[in-house]
C-alpha cells in the first residue's frame, strides 16, 4: 500500500499526494463495484433469455400440432377441416418461418406480452398476473417455514441435552427429504381436514387455507435446511476457534448461537437460493393436490394441452424469479461473510 | 471496572526467579494418564506425567511432535479432542482438583483460572465475528456486564495486549489483521478474565521471527509484572533457553527430564535431552563448508544430455554482484512479479518480487531468506517455471528459460527439480514409494521397467532409506521418511539444480538435522547446486555459501554466509538476526528480586515493521 510514505514526518505535499492517491483508489473500487453489479445483472438477464429461447425451441420441436389440438379440443369432439386449421395458423402467426416467429415472440415478451392462451384465448399476461399472487403467498410462507423449522431442527440437533435426542434430530432431515410431497399433502388433507376438521379443505384463499399447502411445500426445504445448518454447526464446534472460545470459558450454547449460526448463515443462504428454484416445481404438485389456483395449476394445464404461449410465459416468470433470487443471494454473501467483502475495508483502514 | 482493575489471585511474593520448591506450585500434575480411542483399543498419549508449575515464572514443556505436549496442554484446560480421556492422575490448580470435575466446574475454571493461548492464530479466531466480539463474548461468559461496558473493556484489553488503535481494530474481522496482531487478540482473550495460569501452546510457531520475538516479549512482560504464570509448550529449544525459568522435557508421553533451564541446558542428564540439544540448528557448523573443492558435474546422467564438464568454480563468490567468472548455473536478472488481484485496484499493489538479481555458480548453495510475504517462495516458483515473471529473466546454464512452456519447460525440469515444504501434502499418500520415485522416470519415458526398479534401489539408498521401503505407501511413513522420498523423487531425473522450498520447516529438530546432513551429503556426491528457501536463518546458516535476504519483494542484502552472520550491513538483516531465538541466553534477570507493585506493564506494541494488515485470504 502506498500510504506508508505519508508518515508523521512527511512533508505536507507528500501527505496530500498520498491522500489523493488513496481517494483515487477508493473511487476506483466504488466504480469496480458498480461494474461488478452491472455484470451480475447482465448475467441474470442472460439466464432469463436463455430460458425463453430453450422453451421456445423445445416446444416447437416437439411432435404434435398445437393449433390442431386447440381446434380439436382436449377431449377430441370435433374434427376441424384443413381450411380451419390453416386459417387458425395464420391468425396465430404460426405460418411464418421459425426465426420470424421467435424474434416476434421475443420482442413481445420484452413488453410482457406472451400472446393469448391457445386453450382459452385470454392474454397470457393477465392469466399469470391473476395466478401469481396466490403462488407467491404460498411460496413465501413455505420459504419462511423451511428456514425457521430447518434452523431450529439444525440447532437442536447440536444442542439437545440427551445424546439419543441429538441423534434422532440428526436423522430427521433424511426422513423429511425422502417423503414425497404429494403423499404428505394427501395425508395432511385426509387427517387434518377431512377427519379432524382442523383446517378447511380446498377452496378459499384465507390464511387458514394456506397452512396445509405451505407445510407440504416447505417440508423438503426444511429438511434440506436442517441438514445443512446442523452439519455446519456441528463442524463449527470442531474448528480450532471453537476451542479458543471454549478455553476462554464460553458455554456450548452461547458458542453455537453467537458464533456457529453466523457461520451457518452462508451455506443456509446457498440452500435458500436453491429452494426458490425447487418451490416453482413443488408448487405444481402442491397446487394440484390442494386444487389451489395458482401458477402451478396453470402450468400443469398448459403443459397437458401444449399451450405454448402459457408455458412460455410461466417459464419466463419462473426464470425471472430464479435469476433475481440468485442475484440477491450473490449480493448477500459479502454481507454475511466479511472475508468476501474485500476492497474498501483493506484500503480504508490499513493506513 | 469489574475485571480489568483487579490483578487476579496471585501469591504476592511470587518471584520470577527459579526456585523449585514445590510449595509454591500453582499447578501440580501427578501421574496424569491420557488415552485416545484408536483402531485397536485405546492408545496411551500420556503415561503418568508429573509436573509442577511454580507461580510467577515461565515453565516450558518441550518435546517433538508426538511427545504428548499438546495433549498435556489440552488436558490442563479440560478440552481433550474427541476420543481423548483422562484415565487417572491428578491436576491440582491452586489447590483445586480438576480431574473428574464436572463440565460446569470446568466452564468456571476456564478463562478465570486457566487460559489457553492456541497455536495457530490463522485458524483460532471465528472468521465471521469481529475482534471486539471475541473479547466481549469472553468477558460476558464470566460476568454480567452490559454490552456497552463490555465493549469498552474489550478495547482496553486489546490495548493492553499491544494492539494499536484498538477501538478501530475491535470493529475489524480476523482476516484483516496480521498474524502477530491476531496472536495478540488471542492473548487478550486468554487473559481477559485474569487467569492465574496461562497455557501457551506453541504460541509463535506460525509467526515470523521478528513478530515471534515481540509476542514472546509481551508474554514475558505479563509474567514480569506479576500478572500471570505461563506454561509454555514448544518444540523450539532456543525459545526455551531464551524465555523459560524451568523446563520439562517430554518424549513419548513421558517426562524425561525436568529442572531449571540453566541446569538442563548445561548438564542434561537424559540421553534424549542431550540429543535434542545437539540437533538444534545453527549450533554446530557443518564441517568443511568453507573448503569444499570445486565440484565437477554429475556422474552418470542416465539417459540425459551428455554431462557437461563444469570447470572448477569457487563455490562461494564474493558478494554476489558483478558477473560470474564462468557461466553461472542459475542467473536471475531483474526478476519482478505482480500477482493479479481481484479488484481494479490491484495495480496499486506492491509487487511480490521487485527487481531481484542474483547468480548461482555450479555446486554452490544460495539461501533465500525472508519473512512471510518477502517473495522468497515466489522467486523459487519462477525459477522452476511454475510462475511466469512479470518482468526479468531466468537463465539456466546461460539459456533464457523465462516463461518457458510445453516442451521447453519439460526439458528444463530435467535439470531443475523442486523439494517442497510439506512432505505430507506433496506426496500422494496412496502411492507406494516406488511409484512416487519412478513417476518422473515414467513421465519422461526414461529406463525400462526392470532398470527402473534398479534405479529406485539406488535412489532410496542415496537418501538412506531401506530398500524394502519401496513397497510401502507414503501414508505409512513418518515426516522425515516422506521428505527423503520427496528428495529421492527429485533426484530421479539427475537434476543439477535443486530448489528447496522450506524443506525442513515441517519437521522436528532431530529429523531436521538428519535431512540437512543428507542434503549436504547429496550435494557432495551428486554435484548438486541448491537454491535453498527458508525463513529459518539458523538452518540456512548450516547449508548455504551465500545468503540473500529478502524484504517485501526486494533483495536487501546478498553476502557470504560467514560475513552476513558476522557483520550484517543492512539494518533489516541485523534486525532479523537479532530476532533469532537463542541469542538472549539468560541475559534476563528482570524483576527477580523486586516484586513490583501490580502496575500495568508497558505493552510491548508491534513496531513499525509488523504489518498491520495481513493478506486477505
Amino acid at each position: 500500500m502506498a500510504e506508508h510514505e505519508a508518515g508523521p514526518g512527511a512533508a505536507p505535499a507528500v501527505r496530500r499526494m498520498a491522500a489523493a492517491r488513496r481517494m483515487a483508489a477508493v473511487r476506483r473500487i466504488a466504480v469496480g463495484r458498480q461494474a461488478a453489479l452491472a455484470r451480475r445483472i447482465a448475467q441474470a438477464v442472460a439466464v432469463v433469455w436463455a430460458a425463453f429461447t430453450v422453451t421456445f425451441l423445445t416446444v416447437r420441436l416437439l411432435p404434435g400440432d398445437p393449433v390442431a389440438l386447440m381446434l380439436t379440443g382436449s377431449n377430441g369432439f370435433s374434427t376441424p377441416t384443413a381450411e380451419q386449421i390453416a386459417e387458425a395458423r395464420s391468425r396465430l402467426g404460426y405460418d411464418h418461418p421459425l426465426v420470424v416467429q421467435y424474434l416476434r415472440a421475443l420482442a413481445d415478451a420484452t413488453h410482457g406480452d406472451f400472446g393469448a392462451s391457445i386453450q382459452t384465448g385470454r392474454p397470457v399476461s393477465s392469466m399469470i398476473s391473476e395466478a401469481l399472487p396466490s403462488t407467491l403467498r404460498l411460496g413465501a410462507a413455505a420459504l419462511v417455514l423451511a428456514l425457521v423449522v430447518g434452523t431450529a431442527v439444525g440447532l437442536l440437533a447440536n444442542l439437545a441435552p440427551l445424546p439419543f435426542l441429538r441423534q434422532a434430530l440428526r436423522s430427521l432431515p433424511a426422513a423429511g427429504i425422502s417423503l414425497p410431497s404429494f403423499w404428505v399433502g394427501l395425508m395432511l388433507l385426509q387427517l387434518l381436514s377431512f377427519r379432524w376438521h382442523v383446517f378447511p379443505t380446498l377452496d378459499g384463499s384465507g390464511p387458514r387455507q394456506l397452512v396445509l399447502p405451505a407445510c407440504t411445500l416447505a417440508l423438503p426445504g426444511a429438511a434440506l435446511m436442517a441438514q445443512v445448518v446442523g452439519r455446519s454447526l456441528h463442524d463449527s464446534l470442531h474448528r480450532p476457534w471453537a476451542d479458543t472460545l471454549r478455553a476462554a470459558g464460553l458455554a456450548p450454547g452461547r458458542l453455537l448461537v453467537a458464533h456457529g449460526l453466523r457461520g451457518a448463515a452462508l451455506p443456509a443462504l446457498t440452500v435458500l437460493g436453491l429452494l426458490v428454484g425447487n418451490l416453482i416445481g413443488g408448487a405444481v404438485v402442491v397446487e394440484t393436490v390442494f386444487s389451489r389456483p395458482g401458477m402451478g395449476l396453470i402450468t400443469q394445464a398448459a403443459v397437458g394441452a401444449q399451450d405454448l404461449p402459457v408455458v412460455q410465459g410461466v417459464v419466463v416468470v419462473a426464470a425471472i424469479g430464479f435469476a433475481a433470487t440468485n442475484l440477491v443471494v450473490d449480493l448477500l454473501y459479502p454481507v454475511l461473510d466479511p472475508r468476501l467483502r474485500g476492497g474498501p475495508a483493506a484500503v480504508g483502514v490499513a493506513g | 471496572m469489574i475485571i480489568a482493575g483487579s490483578s487476579g489471585p496471585r501469591p504476592p511474593g511470587a518471584s520470577r526467579a527459579g526456585d523449585t520448591d514445590a510449595g509454591s506450585s500453582l499447578l501440580r500434575v501427578r501421574g496424569l494418564r491420557v488415552t485416545y480411542r484408536g483402531e485397536h483399543g485405546r492408545a496411551v498419549a500420556l503415561h503418568g506425567v508429573d509436573l509442577d508449575v511454580p507461580a510467577g515464572a515461565v515453565t516450558a514443556v518441550v518435546g517433538e511432535s508426538g511427545s504428548g505436549k499438546t495433549t498435556l496442554a489440552h488436558a490442563l484446560v479440560g478440552l481433550l479432542p474427541q476420543g481423548g480421556r483422562v484415565e487417572s492422575g491428578s491436576i491440582r490448580l491452586g489447590g483445586r482438583e480438576l480431574v473428574g470435575a464436572s463440565e460446569r466446574v470446568w466452564r468456571e475454571v476456564r478463562g478465570t483460572h486457566v487460559g489457553l493461548v492456541p497455536q495457530d492464530p490463522g485458524v483460532s479466531l471465528d472468521p465471521v465475528s469481529t475482534i471486539g466480539r471475541h473479547v466481549t463474548d469472553v468477558l460476558r461468559a464470566h460476568q454480567r456486564v452490559p454490552r456497552a461496558a463490555a465493549r469498552e473493556l474489550a478495547v482496553r484489553l486489546l490495548t493492553e495486549a499491544g494492539i494499536p488503535d484498538a477501538a478501530a481494530r475491535a470493529r475489524q474481522y480476523p482476516h484483516e489483521l496480521s498474524g502477530g496482531l491476531r496472536q495478540r487478540v488471542l492473548i487478550a482473550m486468554a487473559t481477559a478474565a485474569r487467569p492465574a495460569l496461562l497455557v501457551a501452546d506453541e504460541p509463535t510457531s506460525a509467526l515470523d521471527v521478528t513478530v515471534q520475538r515481540r509476542i514472546l516479549d509481551h508474554l514475558d512482560s505479563l509474567v514480569t509484572a506479576g500478572r500471570t504464570t505461563i506454561l509454555l509448550v514448544t518444540h523450539d529449544l532456543l525459545i526455551v533457553g531464551d524465555r523459560a525459568d524451568h523446563v520439562v522435557v517430554m518424549s513419548d508421553g513421558r517426562v524425561v527430564e525436568t529442572g531449571p533451564v540453566e541446569k538442563v541446558f548445561t548438564q542434561p542428564s537424559a540421553q534424549y535431552t542431550r540429543q535434542l540439544l545437539s540437533d538444534v540448528p545453527g549450533r554446530t557448523d557443518v564441517p568443511g563448508r568453507a573448503d569444499v573443492p570445486g565440484r565437477t558435474d554429475v556422474p552418470g546422467r542416465a539417459g540425459g544430455p551428455p554431462a557437461r564438464a563444469v570447470p572448477k568454480a569457487p563455490s562461494a563468490r564474493a558478494d554476489g554482484d558483478g558477473p560470474a567468472a564462468n557461466t553461472p548455473l542459475l542467473a536471475v536478472e531483474g526478476l519482478r512479479l505482480v500477482y493479479p488481484g481481484h479488484g481494479p485496484a490491484w495495480r496499486e499493489r506492491p509487487p511480490a518480487v521487485a527487481d531481484v538479481s542474483f547468480a548461482l555458480a555450479p555446486g554452490a548453495t544460495l539461501g533465500l531468506v525472508g519473512e512471510s510475504g518477502s517473495g522468497k517462495s515466489s522467486i523459487a516458483r519462477m525459477v522452476v517455471g511454475l510462475v511466469r515473471p512479470t518482468a526479468g529473466t531466468v537463465r539456466i546454464d546461460g539459456e533464457d528459460i523465462t516463461g518457458a512452456s510445453g516442451a521447453r519447460l519439460r526439458a528444463l525440469h530435467r535439470d531443475v527439480q523442486m523439494i517442497y515444504q510439506n512432505p505430507f501434502s506433496s506426496l500422494n499418500p496412496r502411492f507406494t514409494v516406488e511409484e512416487i520415485v519412478t513417476e518422473p522416470l515414467r513421465n519422461y519415458g526414461i529406463l525400462e521397467r526392470t532398470e527402473r526398479r534398479q534405479r529406485v534401489a539406488e535412489l532410496l539408498d542415496s537418501v538412506a532409506l531401506p530398500a524394502d521401503s519401496a513397497r510401502r505407501r507414503a501414508a505409512e511413513l513418518s515426516g522425515g521418511q516422506r521428505q527423503r522420498v520427496a528428495i529421492a523423487r527429485a533426484l530421479a531425473l539427475t537434476p543439477r539444480l535443486l530448489v528447496c522450498d522450506e524443506p525442513v520447516s515441517a519437521l522436528d529438530v532431530t529429523v531436521q538435522a538428519q535431512i540437512l546432513s543428507l542434503l549436504v551429503a547429496l550435494r557432495e556426491s551428486h554435484g548438486l547446486t541448491y537454491l535453498f528457501v527458508s525463513h529459518d536463518l539458523a538452518v540456512v546458516r548450516e547449508l548455504a555459501d551465500q545468503v540473500a535476504v529478502l524484504h517485501q519483494g526486494r533483495l536487501v542484502e546478498l553476502a557470504d554466509t560467514q560475513r552476513l552472520f558476522a557483520a550484517p550491513r543492512e539494518d533489516y538483516t541485523r534486525n532479523l538476526l537479532e530476532a533469532i531465538p537463542g541469542r538472549r541466553r539468560r541475559t534476563r534477570q528482570a524483576a527477580s528480586d523486586a516484586p513490583t507493585a501490580p502496575t500495568a506493564p508497558a505493552p510491548s506494541g508491534p513496531s513499525a515493521d509488523e504489518p498491520t494488515t495481513g493478506p486477505a485470504r
